[in-house]
């Protein structure tokens, strides 16, 4: 599988670096490495969820009781999660850390994929949820931290969008 | 049985528990009884309050969790029920008011007043301790046993679909979350 190990490992060192300890995901073929490495990391509580808006209620849960967490989701999994980002993490000022594959974009061939790759910027900016994206290995470390610093100190939600140039090794 | 009854038959043995309600007449009947700063009610977002008390329950096992959720909530986040099961906090008690019935949108009957049974289902998603109940005394302790029993349980008490007048209070959305994170970071 050409999902790319070397930068999942530096997206989950940049998670922990910024004090995560609580992960929350539903699979997706991109996210596999990160949520293994949750998995394999006693230091980490991973949720396995049935359905991402789940996961909205958790880290609320997860912040209010003093945790950092993430979310780890496909974008189709965001569209799922919009009326819980609304309103629970917005409507109560939750900060929640999103990192989101934006599956069906440039590259993409997954026919099932590509409607939600075309619609995932214009949400987030609908929902004024301020987003980075995740091209390069090099972006890793400082955007995540600089994610989760805005989204702490303005107590709302923000989105990190994980891309295909950085997560797939062979395109 | 009214939910309000059964509110005020376990209002003291929440003095020290982390509580998170659903919106509605279960907030705004607690409320009617007595704030307190460790009480949380999610106005929205139904079907989240079992996963907000999954959260804190993971967070701070030292801390016994209580949920006060409803038919509506639970119909809307089934899936939730499974992620409670698979991940077993045991210090978490899940009591579902099971009215059969959208009350405060104008009383539309839910799929439980047609016989969807939700401690079947939860007892089905593999929560390890459920039950149903029908009288107040019955649930009180029940409640009681649950919080004893050191296990997650699922508590569906069933009631009359009757509220308050009003579900809007004098207490803030956001007042009520920083008093309570507060309430959680210094208890």
């Amino acid at each position: 599988m050409p999902v790319s190990t070397a930068h999942s490992r530096l997206i989950y060192d940049a998670l922990k670096a910024c004090g995560i300890r609580l992960v929350s995901a539903l699979p997706e073929t991109w996210l596999v490495h990160l949520i293994r490495m949750a998995e394999d990391d006693p230091e980490m509580t991973l949720v396995r969820l049935a359905k991402e808006e789940e996961g909205v209620g958790i880290s609320a849960g997860a912040h209010l009781a003093g945790t950092k967490s993430a979310m780890l989701m496909q974008n189709h999994g965001f569209l799922a999660s919009i009326n819980g980002i609304v309103s629970c993490a917005q409507l109560y000022r939750i900060p929640l850390l999103m990192l989101i594959s934006h599956r069906g974009d440039f590259g993409e061939r997954d026919p099932w994929q590509t409607e939600g790759g075309g619609v995932t910027e214009h949400l987030l900016r609908a929902l004024r949820i301020p987003f980075t994206s995740l091209e390069h290995p090099d972006h890793i470390a400082k955007r995540i931290a600089k994610a989760q610093t805005l989204a702490a100190s303005a107590h709302r939600p923000v989105a990190v969008l994980l891309h295909r140039d950085l997560m797939w090794e062979d395109t | 049985m009214q939910r309000i009854d059964c509110l005020k038959a376990v209002y003291p043995a929440l003095a020290d528990k982390v509580v998170v309600t659903i919106m509605g007449a279960v907030a705004a009947e607690l409320q009617s009884i007595g704030h307190r700063p460790n009480f949380f009610y999610l106005q929205h977002a139904m079907g989240l309050a079992s996963s907000m008390g999954l959260g804190i329950a993971l967070s701070r096992p030292e801390k016994q969790v209580v949920v006060f959720d409803g038919d509506g909530s639970v119909l809307m986040n089934l899936g939730g029920l499974t992620t409670l099961a698979r991940y077993r906090p045991r210090n978490l008690v899940h009591v579902v008011f099971d009215n059969e019935s959208l009350l405060s949108v104008g009383g539309f009957p839910t799929a439980t007043s047609t016989g969807s049974d939700l401690a079947g289902i939860a007892a089905a998603a593999g929560i390890p301790r459920t039950r149903t109940v029908t009288g107040v005394d019955e649930f009180s302790n029940a409640f009681s046993e649950a919080l004893a029993a050191g296990d997650l349980t699922t508590l569906v008490a069933k009631v009359e679909a009757v509220g308050p007048s009003a579900y809007v209070t004098d207490l803030s959305l956001l007042e009520n979350r920083y008093q309570f994170q507060r309430f959680l970071k210094d208890g």
